[in-house]
């Protein structure tokens, strides 16, 4: 699968104010029209699709009828999950072109009264007899709980959770469309409101609309379309529990084995990462990717960050759009991390674009720490 | 508790009421009595969390319900600042959730009570307390340890 799928064609929509005009299906099929050009393909092309709702019923609505599926739905990571599928779909020659996309406008939603989308939740639900009963406010609570652990056993600060923060601010100084762009410091992050302890304000992703797509087809037909390839160097995903009062060490993710997986099929280590798209829904969920991935050692992830290594300027640019901490966040971010590790391995991201990128890896956290997905994208030098 | 004069709050039950399954029925009857009960693995034995029908583990459906201590520690805490969730049980004030490791070895999630929520810490000896439901059941929680309740 190394190499056999390229994505090369990608879009997303987000606005400063945190608001967008479209929603739903409109929106979803404005991103795909602008994925699709931006590869030079069009909707004929397309005979794969994924979503993390529905494929079907976005394939009826597009009018077209693919052979290949995935109603995946891992949370925030599905998109993750989708590239990998897609990729070993292509690969395979189940499919020749397929297309993932997310759109989702809580922001918006809640202003003009439009009803929130409350997606059925099937199956037994064990979640309301074993934890709805104790208030853990969703989705901050468990993550809160992580940080707890994580400090409990490493001796990690909420000074450090906090750089994460200000880091991440930084690089969204240089995105013209993020939604808050004027920096801040440490102390401007402890002294937000606490929300669920120790996580404050500032250490909690955005709530905005959104939404992106990209379009995955074989590395040969890639060659012959209008952008550089992007090339899918490698993929593993894992989760070890739905809900946070099963996670087997709250200390540490099944990024592990997601990770781990995706370098040995891309055959690199962390040291050959040059952009780190890393889904931030929280301050502590990028602090346990960093050391899940082996950036550095477990409980070594405050001290690494402290520096602000991760910031513009820093050895591991990490979340470079300014991440679902000051960009955007819809409730499922996942599709960001891919667009914009694609526009950096592509030299597109302007005043915020990391030099000579070739590598990147868009690492997806999917529900309250539960699934995670990495993918190892890279240029063609790379491969 | 809840000092709300608004008729739909007082009558309403001041937390989610728990759905009862086949799995976790003996769970629950034993809750009447507030007696607290694990799920045991007959062939690992072993107890495991949450009530299934077989063992997470070995996928066995030999399973014996035995009787627990009671008692265990903190593993994990969050102390809600915006107690939205809970208004009808903590009021205004900051509440603690809990992940609780019993000394049997699992982890189950509960509210810290008794106790100043911003006390709590990771390790901290808890043992069981029972909060009364609207159909005698009994709602697990824990409370800085004493004799238990």
């Amino acid at each position: 699968m190394r190499g056999a799928a390229a994505i090369v064609g990608v879009a997303d929509a987000a606005s400063p104010t945190g608001e967008l005009e479209l929603t739903g299906r409109a929106l979803e099929a404005a991103v795909i029209a602008e994925a699709l050009a931006d590869a030079g393909l069009t909707l004929d092309d397309v005979d794969g699709v994924c979503h993390s709702t529905s494929s079907m019923g976005l394939a009826e609505y597009l009018g077209i009828h693919p052979r290949f599926t995935d109603s995946t739905m891992t949370g925030g990571s599905s998109y993750e999950v989708h590239a990998e599928h897609a990729a070993a779909a292509i690969a395979a020659g189940l499919c020749d072109v397929v297309i993932s996309v997310y759109a989702s406008t809580p922001r918006s939603d809640r202003r003009r009264g439009r009803p929130p989308m409350r997606p059925n939740l099937m199956g037994p639900n064990p979640m309301l007899e074993w934890e709805a009963p104790y208030g853990l406010r969703m989705p901050m609570g468990p993550y809160a709980m992580a940080a707890n652990r994580h400090m409990a056993e490493f001796g990690t600060t909420s000074e450090q959770l906090a750089q994460i923060a200000v880091s991440t601010r930084d690089w969204a100084a240089l995105n013209p469309r993020a939604r808050y762009r004027e920096p801040i410091t440490v102390d401007d992050v402890l002294a937000s409101p606490m929300q669920c302890s120790p996580l404050h304000l500032l250490d909690c992703c955005l709530v905005t609309d959104g939404a992106g797509a990209f379009v995955m087809t074989s590395a040969a037909r890639a060659r012959d379309l209008s952008r550089p390839p992007v090339l899918v160097l490698g993929a593993g995903t894992c989760h070890d529990h739905s809900m946070i009062s099963q996670m087997p060490d709250l200390t540490t993710t099944p990024g592990v084995v997601s990770g781990r997986n995706a370098f040995a099929m891309a055959g690199i280590g962390p040291g050959d990462v040059d952009v780190l798209m890393g889904y931030d829904s929280f301050t502590i969920t990028a602090l346990l990717h960093l050391e899940d991935l082996g950036f550095c050692a477990k409980g070594e992830g405050g001290a690494f960050v402290e520096d602000g290594r991760t910031g513009p300027g820093g050895s591991l640019p990490m979340n470079t759009n300014g991440g679902g901490l000051s960009y955007t966040h819809p409730g499922a971010y996942g599709m960001f991390l891919l667009v914009e590790a694609v526009r950096q391995l592509r030299g597109e991201c302007g005043d915020r674009q990391v030099a000579d990128a070739e590598i990147a890896v868009a690492h997806g956290s999917g529900m309250v720490l539960s699934c995670m997905s990495t993918v190892v994208l890279g240029t063609e030098a790379a491969a | 508790m809840s000092g709300s004069s608004r008729s739909d709050e007082s009558t309403r039950p001041a937390r989610l009421e728990p759905p009862v399954t086949d799995a976790s029925e003996p769970f629950w009857e034993a809750t009447r009595q507030r007696r607290l009960m694990l799920p045991w693995c007959t062939a690992c034995d072993r107890p495991f969390w949450y009530p299934r029908e077989v063992c997470p583990r070995c996928l066995g459906s030999a399973i014996e319900w035995r009787a627990a201590s009671g008692r265990g520690e903190v593993y994990a805490h969050t102390v809600e600042h915006k107690p939205v969730m809970l208004k009808a049980v903590f009021g205004d004030e900051p509440y603690c959730v809990a992940l609780v490791e019993l000394d049997e070895g699992v982890r189950l999630m509960s509210n810290i009570v008794d106790v100043d929520p911003l006390a709590v810490e990771v390790g901290m000896r808890v043992s069981a307390r029972w909060e009364p439901m609207s159909d005698g059941r009994h709602l697990l929680l824990f409370a800085p340890e004493g004799p238990v309740a």
